[in-house]
């Protein structure tokens, strides 16, 4: 196989392509990558032939070159292409019965009677059955209009179950719509206890009331607030699910448009809103729970900058929240670094599901603890023994001397600068704090002694939070 | 002049006597459960169980049925943005009067004293919203009085909605396959059908 010249690229390009000669190149090309050594032409780098896969990816699938590339990069050329295959064909339809109003068995009974064949989902779930096909519509039997069961993809059961919440509990909803995962909280905790539904868009509340009553939800307050609003408007939740609005990309196979319609602004901004709204998820948490104090971060995107990029930003910014066990006994392991990027070490806490190795829609699901406040002050005081420890040590090395006084204003400044969260981050991981210090130590204010410098921090911080 | 009905606040004494009367039309004197669930006979009780006495409140014309806990951590939620809560139990019309709604069927089939099953081949023409004809009549309460609200059932005993009895069960003994058994009220396929104005 040899790759395009320049010349074929262009008439290519103004001629248009076989889609055939397409797809068989991208077969070439995944073969070549996968034993380079031995399938290369002598004067090609592996850059040249990732270029034009993805080239071909890209227009073969339609998906823009940006997007393409980015998806891409996260896999390994064979399981990419997979993955962009899997986006082509749809996602089997799933329900969930409603365990406020019937049973599955009783459910499949009757749907069966009505001529749908069906098969539960898998051993992970004990609502989810697959219809396999179908002589009546499934969104307008007696049985979905009774609230015996709702339309609802298995890749939206997971979020649920690793929320696990429980009876008489308070529990967020913070991007709800149209309420699927709503209403199987509800179920969960046997219409006890109160579930807050809430979604910015008021139009998609509609559909979402209207679900949470045909499924018979009694403890579920519907309301239409910005997701960052919480927890302004109520906090002190038990358990918060944050379903983020997201770009997508796990869904393709349901809407296609993703494809074409995302530019790198809107994934950009997409990850703002999204770490705003994991702050405020984490900020709704009563952490002197009882039972709970967990959030559920999941989304439909397999991006890593919506997924574990975010997660990793609020175990920076919240030093009293850890990564935990999802709960789910499958799905591939979130990245701990990938292209560079370093996450936090317990990121392979997090669970990914993909279109080809799943078939179910590609989705992420992270599940944190929010740890008292206490918790933190140890965290803090261990960081300032350790410090102190350190300072010993180090006392030999350093140049002795120099006088050291505070200044508030001066502090004040460095409080809020970058060092103050630079600190902050440090306090989860006690090992970097030296070369925080480092970092301090090359700053403006060199003569103030770097670790005293820290320790006033610490203070602070215990005094601010 | 009666108070707006665009705030959220309790009920007022002529309300609470409209809602009662329409549900007591379907459940007669079980609407005491509905009421008082836990069967509390004393204050002392009642007020054991601050935390699950039912409430009625009234939010933008509709009525919620709730329990206490809930309508507590609801008043945190700003008027505009509260969409529902708990189960809708019907609205009051522009002139005043009280129209019991889908999201009481719960309620309603639960503590009706009359029923009305139909047939599966009269399940769908039922949640497309007409009537019941005698031929979808699968069985009947057997005392059921004329003009009596009922509460319509699947053969499977899954409530589909709820309607008035058009005969009293002797007379539609007589009646030929076309008449009418009940008048249609309210329906689950309005979920689908009403689902933007429905809450």
């Amino acid at each position: 196989m040899v790759l395009p010249t320049e010349e074929e690229k262009e008439r290519e390009a103004t001629e248009g392509q076989d889609a055939q000669v397409v797809y068989g190149r991208i077969r070439d090309i995944v073969r070549i990558l996968g034993d380079f050594r031995r399938f290369k032409a002598a004067n090609r780098s592996r850059a040249d032939y990732t270029q034009q896969l993805i080239a071909d990816i890209s227009s073969y699938y339609g998906y823009t070159p940006f997007l393409a590339e980015k998806l891409f990069s996260m896999f390994s050329p064979d399981e990419a292409v997979a993955f962009f295959d899997a986006n082509e064909t749809p996602r089997p339809v799933t329900i969930r019965a409603n365990t406020l109003k019937t049973r599955r068995r009783d459910l499949a009974q009757a749907l069966i009677n009505r001529g749908v064949s069906l098969e539960p989902i898998g051993k992970w779930t004990k609502v989810g059955l697959q219809i396999f096909d179908s002589n009546v519509p499934v969104g307008a039997t007696p049985e979905y209009l009774a609230g015996h069961y709702m339309l609802q993809s298995p890749s939206s059961f997971l979020p649920v179950m690793a929320l696990d919440p429980q009876p008489n509990e308070r529990v967020l909803d913070m991007a709800s719509a149209p309420g699927g995962k709503t209403s199987y909280m509800s179920a969960l905790m046997q219409n006890t206890g109160v579930v807050f539904a809430n979604d910015a868009n008021a139009a998609r509340t509609k559909s979402l009331s209207a679900n949470v009553h045909r499924l018979g939800c009694k403890n579920v307050v519907v309301c239409t607030h910005d997701g960052r609003q919480f927890p302004k408007v109520i906090g002190g939740f038990d358990r918060v699910l944050l379903d983020a609005p997201c770009s997508g990309t796990g869904v393709v196979s349901k809407d296609q448009s993703v494809k074409v319609n995302k530019t790198e602004r809107d994934f950009a901004l997409l990850s703002h809103l999204q770490k705003q709204l994991i702050l405020c998820a984490i900020d709704s948490i009563n952490t002197k729970s009882a039972t709970g104090g967990f959030v559920v971060y999941s989304t439909c995107s397999v991006t890593v900058d919506e997924d574990e990029g975010v997660v990793d930003y609020a175990l920076k910014k919240r030093p009293n929240v850890k990564l935990v066990d999802t709960g789910l006994e499958f799905g591939v392991e979130g990245f701990t670094n990938i292209g560079g990027k370093q996450f936090h070490k317990d990121m392979h806490l997090t669970r990914r599901f993909y279109p080809h190795v799943h078939n179910m829609e590609g989705f992420f699901v992270s599940k944190l603890q929010v740890l008292p406040r206490s918790v933190l002050k140890n965290k803090l005081q261990q960081a300032e023994e350790k410090e102190e420890n350190d300072e010993r040590l180090e006392e030999d090395d350093n140049e002795a001397g120099a006088d050291v006084t505070f200044n508030d204003d001066e502090d004040k400044a460095l409080m809020e600068s970058e060092y103050f969260t630079l600190t902050r981050n440090c306090l989860t991981k006690t090992q970097k704090t030296n070369a925080a210090n480092k970092k301090l130590e090359v700053s403006s204010h060199s003569n103030l002694k770097p670790s005293n410098l820290f320790f006033r921090l610490l203070l602070y911080i215990r005094d601010f939070t | 002049m009666s108070p707006s009905r665009v705030a959220w606040r309790p009920l007022t004494e002529d309300e609470t006597r409209a809602v009662f009367e329409k549900l007591a039309n379907y459940v007669g004197k079980n609407l005491v459960h509905i009421i008082n669930p836990s069967g509390a006979s004393s204050k002392e009780d009642v007020e054991d169980d601050e935390d699950t006495a039912p409430l009625l409140r009234l939010q933008k014309d509709k009525v919620f049925l709730l329990n206490t806990s809930i309508n507590n951590l609801a008043t945190s939620v700003a008027r505009p943005n509260l969409i529902s809560l708990g189960q809708c139990l019907g609205k009051f019309t522009k002139s005043g009067k009280f129209k019991l709604g889908i999201g009481s069927l719960d309620v309603l089939a639960r503590w009706a004293r009359y029923k009305v099953w139909v047939k599966p081949n009269g399940e769908l023409p039922f949640l497309y919203g007409n009537h019941v004809v005698k031929a979808h009549l699968g069985r009947i309460t057997e005392d059921t009085p004329e003009h009596q609200g009922v509460v319509v059932l699947s053969m499977s005993d899954i409530p589909l909605g709820f309607g008035v009895s058009a005969r009293s069960t002797v007379d539609t003994r007589k009646l030929d396959p076309t008449g009418l058994v009940v008048f249609h009220q309210a329906d689950v396929g309005e979920y689908l059908r009403d689902e933007d104005t429905l809450f």
